[in-house]
């Protein structure tokens, strides 16, 4: 029979222990897990990307619900656990659910550590630990406003950088002279002061934080000199206590944390602290790489296998883009320790090691930090450096006397030198595996062994462990270039514009180094897009950047002329539109009049001088346009649904002109067709559509990421809905998702294929907040996008597309 | 000697854009790039005889709308693995004022 593991607590190390131990003991355990947070396991370490913007939630995610269902693992989510009682063996939650345990693990993590000083309970004030405090600060930085960062450790900084990259102005008070004088020492800290400050942050060391002001809402920060800095948010960043609470509550030994001996095992036998909240040897930890090791042992103990912790020592890197910064081990000044420091002023080059008994004991550098992991081994080795010690500092490359390439550098790293820090995967286990599982791809030595798959700073030399194994069998993971002006990949230029954030053509150009003065014709209308999709209502369209169709609201065709397609809603027409394309097709002697496949009305061969004419009498009989010739929304195609067939079973027609109504004007990445169909013998041809719906008595089968093009695809199912309305609000919430995620020119189907349809069904369809979000944010772009592009050019707007600038008549060119 | 024949105004033709002048022997293309140089086509691409003028120009070059061959303002010259040549006309830019060969509107004629 299986023996019960709780596990209490659902961050990164319970994670990773309980990947570990399905590896060694998958039938052993039925696990449970309660998590306080109401969330799936997700990398902690990456909220500082999410702050500055560079990454979404969706790409933290270590483990998706399907992880847990696919392994059998019980997960509360949302549910604290408050007793333990050792004698029934049985853990209670907040809520009432009690479940018994033969094993279990207390992995509670950390708490923020709050500063005592009035005014520290004001709304405003926040700390840096989880997604909501991330989501809070965005929300705050919203009003780019005044922020006040307490704390100039690591987690301090990458804060005030990432409330600086969301156009914040930033303060960060830090207590003591230096910044990061856990990890830093003097030096460094200096130049990590004046990189800080140069990205407009203000930096105040030796700042003492008297008192929090404001009434309700802080409204700044008052510090023991008297000086007050005005604010509306104010982060504490100032470090984290163990969460040991419900450990000594139990009875348990605690110190600053629950007391372990070297099997992760508490006094009592059968409890086991794992993390944050586990104390061992005297020492806390609140980096990932001891807090993965601590996992690894006590998956062995679980899986009663031998295995024995022995503490960690710890290397850290600040997550600032552009900021280098790499210390490990100990440098504090002492008798018995030497050091050797390299300094170069003019490239901001600061290096030194410590070194007691020629050893390596401790690193600090600044500016160059590709030699970080290597000292780091070596401190891990206590390796005897005396040999070396003259070439020593200037790193791997000049070790032993020769300069090796790169490459040569890593092959001639030893079989247990550690690639990966943040995992532990050192590189005889991913040469191994990648041989062992004919693995060919980052994404498979990501996938089979967790290198690089968390801050991702060593994908560099996981890469060219890949070439050295497989040499010419290795295609690197072609990033596409959108086009030859840059070596960025769409989805690189897509995130950049929110990161940075970048607003206008000429500054993405500039900011992102484009070799071209002024791009080309495949980068520009994916650029204008990108902008018009990211910044509604503020970034203003360049019509130089639009292909002809876009720009004169018109299709050409292969002698110059155009075609005109009205709107008809739904594909309903009457005699009064239909009067009027007759008028109009007789008034400009419109030489070809057909019906689409979308169900409109096709006029064939106008002018283009003639366009703000035909515009202008389509208008008049209320007409506007329709977009055929948009990358952007088509058409909704529909049958006659209950209204006249016998076999309809709702309105099929109503709720495609209401689709069409809510979602005209706006442009996607390509275009986008729907369909609406009465029922399953699918007239509207729903199911080979971008986006359809099938009626159904019971509601609405909505599908998505068919073709019918240069591709033939079915569609697939989204989901079902019941009523009209949650079926408008899916479908504007998936194009809105495919807006802020698909590459230009990439059809739905292509980009559901690229992402994954469950990453899609996940946001849309199980997840009502996400779904409200994104149809929050369709809803808000839609205000800007519903103008008639024909209207305002009958009115005069670029009324130059549509005149010459000077005609010559035939009498005088005869002259 | 050259004659030439003034156009319109510089500032009637948008910065990475371009305006028609229509004679009698087909229509010409004056395009401006974003630094503000001035030149000119006859609209008429050396592949399918697409129209130049509505195709999108970048650096000294503009692309095809029809089938996105690039050419060069300058010369007229097809650019990348493609060849051919659109027709240039002579133009320059005087007082804010564009001017094109007068020959270009007597050619057939003459």
């Amino acid at each position: 029979m299986k023996q019960k593991l709780v596990i209490i607590g659902n961050g990164m190390a319970p994670g990773r222990m309980l990947e570990h131990l399905l590896e060694l003991a998958p039938d052993q355990y039925e696990v449970t897990i309660f998590n306080a947070e109401p969330r799936v396991n997700y990398d902690r370490i990456m909220l500082s990307p999410v702050l500055s913007g560079e990454k979404t939630f969706e790409e933290i995610v270590i483990h998706g619900d399907g992880w847990y269902i696919k392994h059998g693992i019980t997960l509360y989510k949302g549910y604290k656990v408050t007793k333990i009682d050792r004698a029934a063996k049985t853990v209670t939650t907040e809520n009432g659910i009690t479940e018994s345990y033969d094993k279990l693990v207390v992995a509670t993590g950390s708490a923020p550590f709050i500063i005592p000083v009035p005014g520290n309970n004001l709304a405003g004030v926040l700390s840096y630990r989880d997604l909501d405090d991330v989501m809070a600060m965005m929300l705050a930085a919203k009003s780019r406003g005044n922020a006040v960062v307490i704390g100039g450790g690591l987690l301090g900084l990458e804060a005030a950088a990432g409330l600086s990259e969301q156009g914040m102005n930033v303060t960060v008070l830090h207590i003591m002279p230096t910044l990061m004088d856990r990890q830093l020492d003097a030096a460094a800290g200096h130049l990590l002061k004046a990189a800080v400050e140069a990205r407009g942050i203000t930096v105040l060391n030796g700042a003492n934080t008297k008192a929090i002001l404001g009434d309700k809402k802080v409204e700044g920060v008052e510090l023991a000199d008297g000086t007050v800095i005005p604010a509306s948010l104010v982060v504490m960043a100032v470090g984290i206590r163990p969460n040991a609470a419900l450990g000594k509550d139990t009875g348990l030994t605690v110190n600053r944390g629950i007391v372990v001996n070297d099997q992760m095992q508490s006094s009592d036998p059968d409890i086991y602290a794992l993390g944050e909240c586990a104390e061992h040897s005297g020492t806390v930890y609140g980096l990932v790489a001891p807090l993965y090791e601590m996992a690894n042992v006590l998956a062995k103990t679980l899986a009663a296998e031998a295995a024995v912790y022995k503490g960690s020592v710890t290397a850290t890197k600040l997550k600032v883009t552009g900021i280098k910064l790499y210390s490990a081990g100990d440098f504090a000044e002492a008798k018995d320790r030497e050091e050797i420091v390299l300094r170069d002023a003019s490239r901001g080059i600061y290096k030194r090691l410590i070194i007691k008994e020629n050893r390596i004991i401790g690193v600090v550098m600044y500016g160059d930090t590709e030699d970080g992991p290597w000292f780091f081994d070596k401190i891990k080795k206590a390796e005897d450096i005396s040999a070396d010690r003259e070439m020593l500092i200037f790193g791997q490359s000049y070790a032993g006397g020769v300069p090796l390439d790169p490459m040569a550098a890593v092959a001639a790293l030893t079989p247990d030198a550690e690639i990966c820090g943040c995992n532990g995967v050192c590189k005889g286990k991913i040469v191994d595996t990648i041989v062992a599982k004919g693995l060919t791809s980052i994404d498979d030595v990501r996938a089979h062994t967790k290198a690089s798959a968390s801050c991702g700073s060593c994908t560099g030399l996981v890469e060219k462990l890949l070439v050295l194994s497989l040499g010419d069998g290795y295609k690197p993971h072609a990033v596409q270039p959108m086009c030859g002006c840059t070596h960025l990949s769409h989805a690189d230029v897509r995130r950049l514009i929110v990161a940075k954030p970048l607003k206008t053509i000429p500054q993405l150009m500039q900011e992102l180094e484009w070799k071209t003065s002024c791009g080309c014709a495949k980068c520009r209308p994916a650029l204008n897009y990108y902008m018009i999709a990211e910044w509604p209502g503020e970034y203003v369209d360049d019509s130089q950047s639009r292909y002809i169709n876009e720009r004169v609201h018109a299709n050409i065709q292969k002698d110059g002329t155009y075609s005109v397609v009205p709107r008809m809603w739904g594909g309903m027409t009457n005699p009064k539109e239909l009067r009027a394309i007759a008028d109009v097709a007789d008034k400009f002697n419109i030489p070809a009049v057909k019906c689409t496949g979308g169900q409109r009305i096709d006029l064939l061969g106008v002018k283009k001088e003639d366009l703000p004419g035909v515009w202008a009498d389509l208008n008049a009989a209320g007409m506007v346009s329709g977009a055929a010739y948009a990358k952007g929304l088509r058409t909704v195609k529909t049958c006659v649904g209950s209204d006249w067939c016998r076999f309809g079973t709702q309105d099929s027609t109503g709720l495609g002109i209401k689709l069409e109504k809510f979602m005209w004007g706006s442009w996607t990445p390509a275009k986008v067709k729907l369909a609406v169909s009465g029922c399953p013998r699918n007239c509207a041809e729903a199911t080979c559509k971008d986006i359809g719906v099938i009626c159904v008595d019971s509601g609405y089968d909505i599908h998505f990421a068919g073709a019918a093009g240069l591709d033939i695809k079915g569609t697939e199912v989204l989901g079902h809905v019941d009523t009209e309305q949650e079926a408008i609000e899916v479908i504007a919430a998936l194009t809105q998702l495919y807006r802020e995620q698909g590459h230009y020119l990439e059809r739905i189907y292509k980009w559901a294929k690229r992402v994954g349809l469950d990453s899609i069904r996940e946001k849309i369809m199980s997840d009502s907040e996400k779904r409200t979000h994104y149809f929050e944010r369709f809803k808000f772009a839609q205000k800007f996008l519903q103008v008639d592009p024909w209207q305002e050019r009958v009115n005069g707007k670029e009324a130059h597309e549509f005149e010459a600038m000077r005609s010559f008549p035939k009498k005088m060119a005869a002259e | 000697m050259q004659d030439w024949i003034e156009v319109g105004l510089v500032d009637e033709v948008p910065f990475r854009g371009s305006r028609l002048v229509q004679t009698p022997q087909g229509n010409i293309a004056i395009f401006k790039s974003a630094e503000g140089r001035v030149f000119a086509l006859w609209d008429k691409c050396p592949h399918k005889g697409g129209p130049l003028s509505q195709g999108i120009v970048h650096g000294e070059s503009v692309t095809c709308p029809l089938h996105n061959w690039v050419i060069g303002l300058e010369t007229g010259e097809v650019k990348g693995p493609d060849q051919g040549c659109a027709r240039k006309v002579k133009c320059k830019v005087d007082a804010g004022l564009v001017f094109i060969e007068s020959a270009a509107l007597m050619k057939q004629v003459a």
